[in-house]
């Protein structure tokens, strides 16, 4: 297994986790539940760069982002500018990460989802599309950094079971 | 390990990033491309729906006989007072249509319909928008206006190949012409961004508007067709000092209940006297976000 170990696989199996996140973010929940909807799409993401960094980043990161704005009706462009710019902090500080005790592992996932989300607000509002003050956004992202250790299991598991790498 | 830096891809990611986003904004260049991934992000749509869908049929299924009987009993007795009400109205839309012959301006209150059903809710709360399970390959096309049963919902702002998204009337950065259905006063109806609160804007302090009136579409904005309910005043206050009277109304339909809508398929332009009388006043979505400030 070690001999293969830098040849990529399970692309398929990455895609897939990002259509169930995707299927997260626009499930259908009541009002108070919507405002600690986790940033779905972006905790999958920030996982597969922390763990995949050599193939997993900021191109990813704008793809997915670009998937999400139409998924969800936003400016094109605004959640990808969001998404890629996560992932590349996200690459720059995957190393420190992965040997980060839980709660600041946690604390750092609060800080990416927190400014991504505030960039993707400020985008929103210079279209004139927010309505509510933009320190809402920080349930969202306390949510996702609750959720990440969780999620992070999860996904390791599905790494592990299918062999991507 | 990659040679590529990625600063490098994080720069060329940016530029593209705010190129799509001044595109997106200024010109419909970009349209294609939502058009294309709407053929994967649809089917998620869809997907995220199949629960809701699954329980109602299940709650079908589990459907005594007594209760059915009920539904069917008080279906049949709506049947009846709308088949009452259809037979006056076609003497009155004869009426109707005698009348503008004589005023020189062509009516055309009829228009087919298109049922969808919705199949998704923004999850973003400050954006109030609805998706709908007919896109641009059932012929929905943007600026379509949207109903359901008991009044307008909304329009159709974006439409993807499967899908299309609803805009509505409560959205924040929505505003449109309306008239109270008493006298014929006019007034712009803009959203709050709350569910069930309109805001009148810029009504004069002397305007005849009362609690209870009923506001109905003007079609000025050549967007919704004419002479649909779209909402109730429930509160008018004249404010000392103030130079518009604070007036607020809820919709008609039932935007947070409904499951079907009707999409307004063909739309039949209003008379030009009609027109010229006050053509600036509907607002559509994005200059609405103007009216608002």
């Amino acid at each position: 297994m070690r001999i293969n170990s830098e040849r990529p696989a399970g692309t398929g199996v990455i895609l897939v986790t990002f259509l169930l996140a995707a299927l997260l973010e626009v499930v259908p929940l009541n009002d108070t539940l919507n405002w600690v909807r986790p940033e779905w799409m972006l905790l999958v993401l920030l996982y597969w760069v922390l763990s995949l960094p050599h193939r997993i980043g900021v191109l990813w990161g704008f793809m997915v982002g670009l998937y999400q704005d139409v998924l969800v009706g936003t400016t094109l462009g605004q959640w990808a500018l969001a998404y890629a710019l996560g992932a590349y902090f996200m690459l720059a500080a995957y190393k420190r990460m992965r040997v980060f005790p839980l709660l600041q592992q946690s604390a750092v996932v609060f800080l990416l989802v927190g400014s991504a989300q505030l960039l993707a607000y400020l985008i929103q509002e210079s279209v004139g599309r927010t309505f509510y003050p933009p320190y809402t956004i920080l349930y969202s992202a306390a949510a996702s950094a609750v959720i990440w250790r969780p999620m992070c299991g999860l996904l390791r598991w599905v790494q592990l079971r299918f062999l991507v790498r | 390990m990659s040679s590529a830096n990625p600063t490098y891809r994080l720069l060329i990611a940016l530029v593209l990033a705010v190129v799509l986003i001044g595109l997106d904004q200024r010109s419909r260049w970009v349209d294609p491309l939502r058009y294309v991934l709407g053929y994967i992000t649809a089917p998620v749509q869809y997907l995220a729906h199949l629960p809701v869908d699954a329980g109602n049929s299940f709650m079908r299924l589990t459907e005594t006989r007594t209760r059915l009987m009920e539904s069917r009993e008080r279906l049949e007795r709506q049947v009846l007072i709308l088949e009452q009400k259809v037979q006056r109205l076609a003497v009155l839309q004869a009426e109707n249509t005698r009348l503008r012959e004589l005023l020189n301006s062509s009516a055309n209150l009829d228009a087919s319909v298109l049922v969808a059903e919705i199949i998704g809710v923004d999850p973003d709360p400050n954006r109030q928008e609805l998706v709908i399970n007919k896109g641009a390959r059932d012929e929905v096309t943007q600026g379509q206006a949207v109903l359901d049963s008991e009044g307008l919902i909304g329009q159709v702002v974006e439409t993807g190949p499967l899908s299309a998204r609803v805009l509505l009337i409560t959205d924040a950065s929505h505003a449109m012409s309306v008239q109270v259905n008493r006298n014929g006063v006019r007034a712009i109806l803009a959203g709050t961004g709350q569910g069930s609160r309109l805001r009148l804007l810029y009504v004069p302090d002397t305007a005849d508007i009362r609690e209870g009136d009923l506001l109905v579409s003007t079609g000025l904005g050549k967007l919704y067709p004419r002479g649909y309910p779209v909402a109730r005043v429930v509160s008018v206050n004249h404010q000392s000092g103030a130079s518009f009277s604070d007036i607020e109304a809820q919709p008609t339909a039932h935007l947070d209940r409904v499951s079907h809508v009707l999409l307004v398929q063909s739309m039949e332009p209003v008379s030009a006297p009609d027109m010229n009388a006050d053509g600036g006043a509907e607002a559509s979505a994005t200059e609405g976000a103007d009216a608002n400030q």
